[in-house]
Order: C-alpha cells, then structure tokens, then sequence
C-alpha cells in the first residue's frame, strides 16, 4: 500500500515539476534560449509571495493575482532590456548571461532573506484530505496543484496552436527574419514569450512555497528538476513535458520508498536511462 | 622579389619576449618557498588551481564549443578519489594525484557518450545533472563519511615530507607544476592537428565536415583529456584542504562558477584570457571578499557587463586594438624582406 501511495503522490509531485518545466520548454521552443536562472526565478517568485501574505495578510494562493502579473513584467523587460542583446547564432552569450542572473538573484534573496528556510502557509486546505477506495488518503492541496498544472498546460498548448500569440511565437520560432518581414516585432514577441514563461514560474514558485520550505539556494535545483522532465518529455512536446514531470516525480517517490537518501539520485538515473535509451525523449514532436 | 620570400610564421617578437618573461617567471614562483611567506604560498597554490581549472573550462567552452557548468564533478571526482586511494588502498598522495586523473578521463568516457547527445545549452544543464548525481553518489558512501565527508588522516599527511615546511613547499610546487602541465598540454593540444580541427569545427560545423573531420570523435578527446587534467586539479585542491564533503566537493559556485567569471573577463577563446582573468578575480577578491554575498553580486554583474559589452574579455579587446599574441598559436604570412 505504501507503494502505491508513493506512486499517487509522485503523479500529484510531476504536476509541479511539470510547472517547472513548461516555461522553460516555451522560450526554448520560441527562442532557442535556456533560461539557466529559470530556477531562481521560481524561488525569486516564491520569496515574493512570502513577502506579498505577510504584508497584506492574505491567503498564499490569493498572492497569485499579484505575483503572476509581477514575474510577467519582469520577464518582458528582462527579455527586452537584457537577454534579446545575448540572442544570436552563439550560445554562449544567452547561457553565461543567464548563469550571471542566477548567481545575481541567489545573492541578492540571501542578503534580503536571509539563508533560513522559509514555508508558506496556506490554511486549513494543506491538511484537507479526501479519502479513496482502499484507504489511501489524497491530499486537497497535491492534487489541487496538479489539477492547475494541467490546466495551465492545456492554456499553453491552446496559446501556442490556436492563438494569434501563438502564430507569432511560431512565426519567429520558424524564421526570424520572415517573420520581421510579415509586420512582427521580434523583440516584443520575444518579450511576450519570456513574460508568459515566467508568469508560469510565477504559479510554480507560490505552489512551491506552500508545499515545501524553500531558501535562496534551492533554485538549480528546480532548473535542473524542469530541464529534466523537459528531455525525458520530449522537446518542444508541453504534454510530454506533463509526463516527463510524472515520470520524474515518481521515480524520485520510489527512490525515497527504498531509502530516503536515494530520493534525488533515482530521479536523476531515471533521465539518464531516457538518455540513454532514448536520446530525443519519450515524445518527441514530430517536425 | 620572388615568392621564396615570403613565409608562414608563427612566432612574433611579443611571443618571443613572452616566453622569455614566462621562463623568469616560472624560475622565481618555482623558489616561491625560499622568498614567500606561508600565507602567500598558500594564496599562490590557489591561484594556480584555479588557473588550471579556468584553462581547461576555457579549452572546452572557448575551442571545442563544449560549454559546460559541471565541471564540478570531475573536480570533486578527483578530491574524492585521492581520500579514497590514499585512505584504502594505502597509496601516497603524490602517486594518487595521476592515477585520480587517470581515473577521471575514464569516468569521463561513459559520461560523454551519455551527454554528448544533448546539445548546446542542454549539454550545459546534463553535465550539471551528472555533477549532482556524483554529489548525491558520493554522498551515500559511508566509508568516506556519507554526507558529512571526511579528513585525510594525519599520518598520510605526515608521510608526504619529514617536516612542515617541506610538505607546504611539495605542495606548492605541485600546484604549480599542475597549471604549467595544463598549459603546454593545451598549448601542444591546439598546435596539433587536433587543434586546427578544433578551430574548424568552431568556425563551421558543417564546412568541417565535409572536410572529413570527424566532430563528435575531436570534441571526445577533449572532453576526456579535459576531465582527466580538471580530476588531478581537484586532487590537488583537496590535498590541500585536507577535508572532502560532497557539498565542497562539487559546489558550483567554487568550480564552476567562479571559473567561468574568470574565463568570460579575461576573454574566452584565447590561451592569455584565463591568465590575466585569474589575476583580476584574484585582485578582487582579495579587496572584496568581506563583502560576502555583496561580492558575488559584482561579480555576477562584471560578468553580464563583460559578455555584453566586451564578449571577447580583457585580452579579447588588447588583441584587437594592438594585434599581439603571446602563446604563438595562428599563422601569419610573413614577408622577409620587410621584416630585414
């Protein structure tokens, strides 16, 4: 049985990295650019949150309506201002400027913050539980999270193929100079991708600091949870992402199941055998 | 004039002074132990390390195109194979420092064929994944302390020389001769045939493979020698720290970050950038250091600055305003009777 609710909650966990997850895979999908701070910023997300509830008194998951259109707006200008300069046919640039952001955003979380862990609390709702056949217990707030992660990756996927933001995310994904050709701003529409990323980031970032504690340093390792699930997915493929993420979650269930200190390390052997077995992931988009 | 007077050079007059200069420079650090205080030979030993491990980070980024931010883990691959073969299988430190090398371009063989199916920046973010899993790997192993790590034993230590200073100067001096190998292996590395594929494979991909280069085997070689040289670097390091945990061990700011700050200011792709680099990260963080989290703020920030403004670092921009070179490495048409 303990097993089987391992497996339950790594589904409900692969919701979360599956946030991790689709904002990355978007701008790398519209821009060939891997964001290396993506990870902080979903920390930087989750300090603004804590911030947000302590200042106004309100419930964690109230703070979204602020802190989603906040990180939106950092993203554009960010991409503006900063990261469209590093685009180019070099990937170094985007990738040693976005590794500055990284160490810049721990440093600065840390002077402000502080390195204690820090832990949201949502309420009554984190203790909720609904009882299924078989007694197990699921959590409200797990699947609450994942239930959300699905939907935002259903939103994305809409965005991408059925909506003129989408055509334009293509459009220049395709061909950047055409595209300048037929009216678009490549710039803004760049913009707009990094502010739909991290707006993304913003929901995981607030789930993250409800679910678990959190201090400046974890965020590499929230990149490399969403780089993850991103190849074992397959790229450019947001619902493979979803199943890179569940995949991801569970093995690290399982791994803790059979000795708590092999949590991670299954997680990261279970990329590595899709790496090695399957190099393009488990759901490559068909190009 | 006939056409016999013109030839290929690669030497210059710079180049020719700087191996002189180099020559005195290395004879003066090399009596380091007879004219330098303890704690400026430790500093010296450290910036050394560092050297080394910035050339090769550089070797892989700036040549073979290979940008890695896991270089941690053959670093701490190489601190912890040092504990282990001194602790278990009863070796001296000076004969575990090649054979963790060693057995880090063998480690690296696997890994490669793994990660080298990632491209670009995703290459980047698996060779960090692999970083982890070595962390997290080592981490599991009780006999060198799990979690916590673990310290040479004094008796080890002792065995190295008959006395303290000797042993600081061995060390020293094996601090040195590490970056100094590292540097004419790169330098013999980039003079070779597999230097000039290098180059061709960073100026075009596909050109060079029409060529018949076979890319994936040239940027093998590198990751491999490179993974080999940057395990007996954190052998070093570790041997002077005389204590391993897995968090020291493949921390990404000591070896990954901080080399790459040194590498983007001095100036990627160049053998001169990572030296003068290591001299301005060294100079600030001697003045800046009490700053604490303030200064790896700056440094994040110079290195934004500098890949913006100036991607080709410090040497980058004395190259292009005064054409000099002081490792000899391209070719230049010379014409003889001009030069008489």
């Amino acid at each position: 049985m303990d097993w089987i609710n391992a497996i339950i909650q790594g589904i409900l966990l692969g919701g979360l990295y599956a946030l991790f997850a689709a904002g990355l895979s978007l701008i790398f999908g519209v821009m060939r650019l891997v964001n290396i701070a993506h990870g902080d910023f979903i920390v930087l997300a989750a300090f603004l949150a804590l911030s947000t509830t302590t200042l106004l008194g309100i419930n964690p998951l109230m703070a979204l309506v602020i802190i989603v259109p906040v990180m939106a707006g950092i993203g554009y200008v960010l991409q503006r201002s900063v990261l469209n300069q590093t685009l180019g046919d070099d990937i170094l640039p985007p990738l040693l400027v976005t590794f500055g952001l990284s160490i810049i955003i721990q440093n600065a979380l840390l002077e402000i913050y502080s390195a204690d862990p820090q832990k949201m609390n949502a309420g009554p709702i984190e203790t909720a539980s609904i009882a299924v056949p078989g007694g197990l217990n699921i959590g409200v707030l797990p699947l609450l999270m994942f239930v959300v992660a699905v939907a935002v990756i259903a939103g994305l996927q809409w965005i991408f193929y059925r909506s003129a933001l989408g055509r334009a995310f293509r459009a220049v994904s395709d061909k950047q100079d055409i595209a300048q050709l037929i009216g678009l701003n490549k710039a803004h529409v760049f913009g707009l991708a990094m502010a739909l990323s991290l707006a993304v980031v913003g929901i995981a970032g607030v789930f993250l600091g409800i679910r678990t504690s959190f201090d400046p340093s974890i965020g590499p390792g929230r990149l490399i949870f969403g780089f993850e699930a991103v190849i074992i997915g397959g790229l450019g493929n947001l619902w493979g992402t979803l199943i890179g993420g569940i995949i991801l979650g569970v093995s690290q269930n399982i791994g803790a199941q059979i000795n708590p200190g092999w949590q991670l390390l299954a997680g990261h052997i279970a990329f590595l055998i899709v790496l090695a077995v399957k190099p393009r992931g488990l759901f490559p988009r068909i190009d | 004039m006939s056409s016999s007077s013109y030839t290929i050079s690669r030497s210059s007059r710079a180049s020719r002074l700087a191996a002189i200069f180099g020559i005195l420079l290395l004879v003066a650090l090399a009596a380091a132990p007879w004219w330098a205080g303890r704690a400026d030979m430790r500093l010296l030993s450290e910036i050394f390390l560092y050297l080394s491990l910035a050339c090769l980070w550089n070797l892989l980024a700036g040549y073979a195109g290979l940008v890695s931010v896991g270089q941690q883990a053959f670093v701490g691959f190489g601190g912890y194979m040092l504990f282990a073969l001194a602790m278990f299988a009863g070796l001296s430190p000076l004969a575990a420092i090649p054979l963790a090398g060693l057995l880090g371009a063998l480690i690296a063989v696997p890994v490669a064929v793994l990660i080298f199916r990632l491209r670009g920046a995703y290459f980047a973010i698996g060779t960090w994944v692999i970083a982890e899993v070595f962390r997290l790997s080592f981490a599991q192993v009780s006999a060198l302390g799990g979690g916590s790590g673990t310290s040479l034993p004094v008796g080890i230590v002792k065995a190295m020389a008959s006395n303290r200073s000797m042993r600081e100067a061995t060390t020293y001096w094996l601090a040195l001769g590490m970056a100094v190998l590292v540097l004419v292996v790169i330098y013999l590395l980039l003079r070779s045939r597999n230097g000039l594929a290098l180059t061709a494979i960073r100026d075009s991909e596909l050109a060079s493979t029409n060529y018949g280069i076979d890319i994936w085997r040239h940027k093998f070689v590198v990751y491999v020698i490179a993974a080999g040289l940057t395990a007996s670097t954190g052998a070093l390091i570790f041997l002077q720290k005389l204590r391993i945990s897995p968090d020291a061990a493949f921390s990404v700011n000591d070896w990954t970050a901080f080399v790459i700050f040194i590498v983007v200011i001095g100036g990627i792709g160049t053998l001169e950038g990572p030296i003068i680099g290591v001299i301005v990260f060294f100079l600030l963080r001697e003045t800046l250091a009490d700053l604490g989290t303030t200064y790896l703020l700056i440094l994040g920030l110079v290195a934004i600055v500098v890949m913006l403004k100036a991607p080709k670092g410090i040497w980058g921009l004395i190259k292009a305003r005064y054409g000099i070179e002081l490792f000899p490495l391209s070719r230049r048409v010379v014409d003889r009777d001009l030069e008489n």
